[in-house]
């Protein structure tokens, strides 16, 4: 029946690819939580722990069991959105993890939104004029741009823009503390505050939020205007290109209409790299700015020892790698409709 | 020696002078490597103080003559602790580096020349670890190992291992029926020999790009593990701790505190990546983006 429909089959097809590596990332973060140094009972214990309660939560956390039968354990309560206790907040990790989100999503997006929007032009137009300004501007900011340590670049944005300059707000989280948060919607503060038409928050969030994206910007910029450049001018030197050209078509229609859209793929695939890039670059950002995200959660439990949390932040990044990853490749059907046939 | 040598006498020399000539960037990072090379090697004992020192009345003073970086909030010399920083960090990058490159040689190798279920077993449990964020497992890793600077290096090195390993694999794979290989076989090699003397050196040029590009990687990862608290512990000295320590005084304006090491960090992985630029036009040209 799905010969029928190739595209459809292709997704499907896809879709199930991605499962055997859910099914990795699952045991490696299994892995990653049973190989605490030590027992680590003792750690879920806490400090104060005598002998017997630690025992106790060696029996609670099932710990005296074989370890397939921890495994199965541990795959049950993943099933069912359990990730652990927090030990700092007491709350359940999911539970943290979930409101804290939206944060780091929309400084992640936010980012590659204008990584894109500066690095693709820029790869455009360098590989349109090869040797003019633009090109050289182009090698010059791919060379820094992936030399750059992101911690690094956000401290110097912070001391320019917030100490010399003084038109960028303190770099403390994602509001100042006159405005009154949005109400919750999707969490995501420019599009909540938008929804309840409140502008001035819309503002100082943006306000808030400019540094920090910029920051993860510059980092993501490098790789995304490099492939760019490589891509088009890969398109541009093709023979469709000269056909196109000498059958007359405008100089716009050709290098959008055709060079552009067959150049797109690597830099799609490309954007999929560069997103797990960012979502590291992420927790540094996150820790500069001060910013309540999901990143800045775990460097706050990794220094006080707060396992669950950590484990719990790795495979939801994870997770939403994978996520992310198909999507991208969902995408390429989308862009190139060649793909979806070769894959049947 | 004749005054007009033949090119074609010289052969890989004249091609590397010929190539650093005609791209003066990559004989500056030939230096700008030898430099960092010096501050590692010699760094301690060059430094003008002692890089743990501490000099309650000369603290936060601004870059001047007698402090080329100025003074940290207890008074150490924040030039001398940017150089003694480096044999640190240039060690971790090199030992994680290094453990990626002879573990993903290996896997990568065998895969590549045997195939079969090894060859799928290993794409698996490589795109697995490729499918975290790789700063985040390195992060997950030490959080799980524990929280030294050896763990750091395992990390690092273990979110490494996947490039080399596709890479070996790649080069491997296309030669393992080659006909130099079949030769060697018919002579009496064995396979294991054949593999390792005769094949996997192919895979070498395209190895040491990856190496030098590695390397300012390695040491980003390092330097961001320790900015968020991992690994190294203060009062060391090292790029990344030192940056974390100077950001709390930069929104009250010392800012040399942060910009000297982050700038330092910036260079060495400057290097590395020009090196492995230039490295990249020496030994396939064709690949220039």
């Amino acid at each position: 029946m799905l010969s029928a429909y190739p595209r459809l089959r292709a997704v499907l097809l896809r879709c199930a690819q991605a499962i055997p590596v859910v099914i990795g990332v699952v045991v490696i973060s299994f892995l990653l939580t049973r190989a605490l140094p030590g027992d680590p009972a003792v750690y879920f214990a806490g400090v104060m722990a005598d002998e017997a309660s630690i025992e106790e939560t060696r029996i609670a956390m099932g710990l005296d069991k074989p370890m397939t039968q921890q495994f199965v354990i541990y795959v049950g309560e993943l099933l069912r959105g359990d990730l652990g206790m927090s030990l700092t907040s007491g709350r359940p990790v999911a539970t943290d993890l979930a409101n804290r989100l939206p944060a780091s999503l929309e400084l992640t997006l936010t980012a590659l939104i204008l990584a894109s929007a500066i690095a693709i032009p820029l790869g455009i137009l360098a590989a349109t004029r090869p040797g003019t300004w633009v090109d050289h501007l182009c090698r010059v900011v791919v060379t820094a741009g992936v030399s750059l340590p992101t911690f690094f670049t956000g401290i110097v944005l912070i001391f320019v823009f917030y100490y010399l300059l003084g038109i960028a707000p303190s770099p403390l989280g994602r509001l100042d503390f006159i405005y009154i948060e949005p109400d919750h919607i999707t969490g995501f503060y420019l599009i909540d505050a938008a929804l309840t038409g409140d502008w001035e928050t819309w503002r100082g969030a943006a306000k808030q939020l400019i540094l920090p994206a910029g920051t993860l910007a510059l980092f993501t910029l490098a790789p995304l205007a490099r492939m760019t450049r490589a891509s088009m001018l890969g398109a541009l030197s093709s023979d469709f290109i000269r056909t196109a050209r000498a059958a007359g078509l405008t100089n716009r229609k050709v290098l959008y209409g055709y060079a552009f859209r067959n150049a797109l793929l690597p830099v799609v695939t490309t954007l999929g790299m560069v997103f797990s890039f960012a979502l590291g670059a992420n927790v540094l950002v996150e820790k500069v700015f001060a910013w309540p995200g999901i990143g800045s959660y775990a460097v706050e439990a990794l220094v006080v020892s707060d396992y669950a949390a950590v484990q719990g932040f790795v495979l939801a990044m994870a997770l939403l790698f994978v996520v992310l990853n198909l999507v991208i490749d969902l995408l390429y059907t989308a862009i190139d409709p060649r793909i979806g046939f070769e894959a049947s | 020696m004749t005054d007009a040598p033949l090119p074609r006498t010289q052969g890989t020399w004249a091609h590397l002078v010929y190539v650093l000539r005609a791209n003066p960037v990559t004989l500056l990072a030939f230096g700008m490597f030898a430099f960092l090379i010096f501050c590692a090697v010699f760094g301690p004992a060059v430094v003008p103080y002692d890089p743990l020192a501490t000099n309650a009345a000369k603290s936060l003073q601004p870059p001047s003559w007698e402090h080329w970086f100025g003074t940290d909030q207890i008074g150490r010399d924040v030039f001398s602790r940017v150089i003694v920083a480096t044999r640190l960090d240039l060690m971790i990058s090199v030992a994680a580096v290094a453990l990626s490159f002879v573990v993903g040689s290996i896997l990568g190798a065998v895969a590549g020349y045997w195939g079969g279920w090894l060859d799928s077993v290993l794409n698996r449990f490589l795109d697995t670890i490729m499918a975290f964020p790789l700063f985040v497992l390195a992060m997950g890793i030490v959080a799980a190992l524990g929280n030294t600077i050896e763990n750091i290096i395992y990390a690092t090195a273990i979110i490494n291992t996947p490039f080399y390993a596709r890479l070996v694999r790649a080069e491997v794979n296309i030669r393992r029926n080659a006909g130099f290989a079949q030769a060697a076989k018919l002579c009496g090699n064995s396979d294991l020999r054949v593999l390792a003397f005769h094949i996997f050196p192919n895979a070498l040029p395209p190895m040491m790009v990856q190496v030098s590009l590695n390397l300012g990687w390695a040491i980003l990862n390092a330097a961001g593990l320790s900015f968020i608290g991992l690994g190294v512990r203060p009062p060391t000295p090292e790029w990344g701790i030192m940056v974390a320590e100077g950001a709390n005084f930069i929104v009250s304006g010392e800012w040399w505190l942060a910009v000297f090491p982050g700038l330092w960090l910036m260079l060495a992985v400057f290097t590395f990546n020009l090196l492995g630029d230039g490295l990249r036009d020496i030994v396939d040209p064709r690949k220039r983006t």
